[in-house]
């Protein structure tokens, strides 16, 4: 954070903030969506039969578990893409760039302005999630669900990361493309690939474990800060008045 | 009763690129000082509290003082020397800020700019602040007779704006603008070459030329959105290198040609966005004023979403005033607008001029131009000429009288010749002339007397005037010419 001022960061993640409240479409998403998301993770844990306790039972609890998942991946992305692309669209990029907002400060406050609502949405739905389970699963999934360490942490560490990586991606494309439309259409598909991970421990490829948790969290991490890194690269002010490159 | 002002100057060492400090004056903040500037503000006459303050815990002691009809008072501030011995500096500050916060900066009376009513001895009562700048700007511009047909400037116009240091009515001769032989190329295509000129401060500058001249690429390369392809230029004192972009940036406002708003924000809560970008902590004072110098004072809490284009537009001129910038950039500020509302621009650009502010306007209305600007240039890739809008049209045209006659002159040659005066002469048209002379006031009488002793009848007789329209045309027409062959 060397050299950023967290007045102007804070200033864009507010008024970012502000803008997605008013606008009805972001908000029906972002509550939607992970109601969507969570439908199939609740009718799998209490539909499983509690004749199959054990390590049958557990492993066919993997995959709803990381199904939510899918809700800090999917659901920045659109908002991720609309963040430069959006801005150049509706005309307001260029008054925002003659102000002295550095590029990471730009980039830092539109990423938190995304990062907080979807995180804080994973983790409500999760917490939902949870209480449905212990409260209303048969005791004896709900038994077997609650030894899924590893994958729980998965569940809460990986969210703000797999987040992080949809919102770089996100906006690395909104930074190059022309259409707001475009932008979110392939910032949805290149948000997918640490889902793939995630799929190798449902389908059982990979196994479970607290140190497997770590090192994927760990690897994403670093992804995302160096993602980070090089989308300020990419955040040229030429390009995105004109069009073209700095020469 | 007459206005009454105060100036607060912050002197000291250094560049003039420090940190800002607040100037507090009853407890508002009313503008910001940097090194080696001074500011001026109206206050009504009678006792006020001041302090200067470069942070929370970092501040001047407060001094009252009291002002009478007509008298102006001055502070200077400083920051107190620190010890040899400190050597951690900002540690130092901080603790020490805990107990003695209100001895850092030291704030004491200006003898220099203490004035009584009608006194023209120092700075203040000779630049006109306390009466010409407030005329401008508005309290008093409501006891001004208006002309006819004039529209008076916004009573609020800056009435708390912070100001840039004391300007005078007439530009000074320190540019805040150099451009030297700065050239855009985008591949093949030239948008700019070899530009080069001064503006400076206190200055509105008129930038003109056709559509794709170049013009709005120049307000983009100044305000570092564009690097130059070659050349160099110095933006409000601060040399224009990729380096540099924030620090100018900070100094400079620009208002491109759509105002940019965000619809599903008000109208504070727009300014409220761009003041947070422009680093300013506490800006609710700012924003006030800004908006009370737009006349959208009431209009805050509005969406952006439902304002009219004419207010959209004022939106964003209150947005450039926010940072209270060294020299404002407005980039066709009237494009779009309907009469009414291009008139109360142009009413709140000229507001600005008459306090002083550098404005940098580019155009192709030359009604514009010709109406607000003390100088413009006119682009057309290269920068065809600059200067005075009378000054060029003295250089392009000479000075002629137009001749009209009730019926067409039965020898005109022999007539116009036969007058020492006249240089040369042509036929607009039926009874319509045109006589070149070097002095139109000093030949219309003989002129006349020589027409009336022809029996001609004279319905009128007058010197030829050129607008910047002219002008204009004649330069581009030239660039078509040059084109074709």
């Amino acid at each position: 954070m060397n050299g950023l001022d967290a007045t102007r960061i804070r200033a864009v993640v507010r008024k970012e903030l502000r803008d997605y409240r008013r606008k009805r479409a972001i908000v029906v998403t972002m509550a939607v969506l992970p109601i969507l998301f969570l439908i199939e993770p609740v009718v799998t844990i209490f539909v499983a039969p509690p004749t199959a306790a054990g390590g049958s039972l557990s492993k066919d609890l993997v995959l709803p578990i990381l199904y939510l998942l899918l809700i800090p991946t999917v659901m920045p992305s659109t908002l991720a893409a609309y963040t430069v692309a959006g801005e150049r669209e509706q005309g307001t990029l260029e008054p925002l760039l003659t102000t002295p907002i550095r590029q990471q400060e730009f980039i830092v406050g539109k990423a938190a302005a995304v990062l907080i609502p979807t995180v804080a949405a994973a983790y409500v739905v999760f917490g939902l999630f949870l209480a449905a389970v212990a409260l209303f699963a048969h005791p004896v999934v709900a038994t077997a669900f609650f030894h899924q360490g590893p994958v729980l942490l998965a569940l809460f560490l990986l969210a703000p990361l797999l987040s992080t990586w949809a919102i770089v991606v996100g906006m690395a494309i909104s930074v190059r493309a022309s259409e707001v439309r475009v932008a979110q259409q392939l910032a949805t598909l290149a948000s997918f690939p640490p889902v793939v991970v995630i799929l190798l421990l449902a389908v059982g490829v990979l196994h479970p474990t607290f140190a497997l948790a770590l090192e994927f969290a760990a690897v994403l991490l670093v992804i995302d800060l160096v993602a980070l890194r090089l989308i300020s690269g990419m955040f040229d002010r030429e390009r995105l008045v004109t069009g073209a490159k700095a020469v | 009763m007459s206005p009454t002002s105060m100036r607060v100057s912050r002197t000291g060492q250094g560049s003039n690129q420090g940190r800002p400090w607040e100037v507090v004056v009853d407890g508002d903040v009313v503008g910001s000082l940097r090194k080696g500037e001074a500011i001026d503000l109206p206050v009504e006459p009678g006792e006020h509290a001041l302090r200067v303050r470069a942070g929370k815990y970092l501040a001047s002691p407060e001094r009252t003082f009291e002002t009478g009809d007509g008298r102006t008072v001055g502070f200077s501030c400083r920051a107190r020397p620190q010890h040899p011995f400190i050597v951690q500096r900002s540690l130092f500050l901080l603790i020490a800020s805990l107990f003695t916060h209100q001895s850092w900066i030291a704030l004491t009376p200006d003898e220099d700019y203490l004035t009584d009513s009608g006194k023209t001895d120092s700075g203040l009562a000779d630049s006109g602040a306390t009466d010409s700048g407030a005329d401008s700007g508005g309290t008093a511009a409501t006891d001004t007779a208006l002309e006819p047909g004039t529209v008076a400037a916004p009573a609020s116009l800056w009435s708390s704006l912070p100001r840039r240091p004391l300007q005078p009515p007439e530009p000074s001769a320190e540019p805040v603008l150099t451009v030297n032989s700065l050239t855009k190329r985008f591949g093949r295509r030239t948008a700019f070459s070899e530009v080069s000129f001064e503006v400076l401060r206190g200055e509105v500058f008129g930038f003109l030329g056709p559509n794709g001249a170049g013009k709005t690429t120049t307000v983009r390369t100044l305000g570092t959105l564009i690097a130059p392809t070659s050349g160099s230029a110095t933006v409000a004192g601060i040399p224009l290198t990729p380096e540099n972009g924030v620090e100018i940036r900070q100094r400079v406002s620009i208002m491109p040609e759509a105002p940019g708003l965000y619809l599903r924000l008000t109208v504070a809560e727009n300014l409220e966005y761009f003041a947070g970008l422009y680093g300013l902590h506490h800006p609710e004072t700012r924003i006030t004023d800004a908006l009370d110098a737009v006349n959208l004072g009431d209009r805050a809490g509005d969406l952006c979403g439902g304002l009219s284009k004419g207010l959209r537009q004022r939106v964003g001129l209150a947005r450039t005033l926010l940072s209270d910038p060294a020299i404002m950039f407005l980039d066709e500020p009237t494009s779009g607008l309907d009469p009414v509302a291009a008139r109360e621009v142009h009413d709140l650009v000229d507001g600005l001029r008459q306090r002083g502010v550098t404005i940098f306007l580019t155009t192709h209305r030359l009604d514009e131009a010709e109406k607000l600007c003390d100088r413009v240039a006119i682009l057309n890739t290269t920068l065809r000429t600059i200067g005075r809008p009378a000054d060029l049209r003295a250089q392009l045209f000479k000075s002629a009288l137009i001749v009209e006659t009730l019926k067409p002159l039965v020898d005109p040659d022999a007539l116009f010749h036969s007058l020492p005066a006249v240089e040369s002469w042509s036929d607009l048209h039926d009874g319509t002339y045109e006589v070149v002379v070097a002095d139109p006031r000093l030949a219309a009488p003989e002129v006349t007397r020589r027409l009336v002793a022809a029996g001609a009848d004279v319905v009128s007789i007058g010197e030829a005037q050129h607008s910047l329209e002219d002008v204009y045309l004649e330069l581009v027409n030239e660039d078509v010419e040059a084109r074709k062959q």
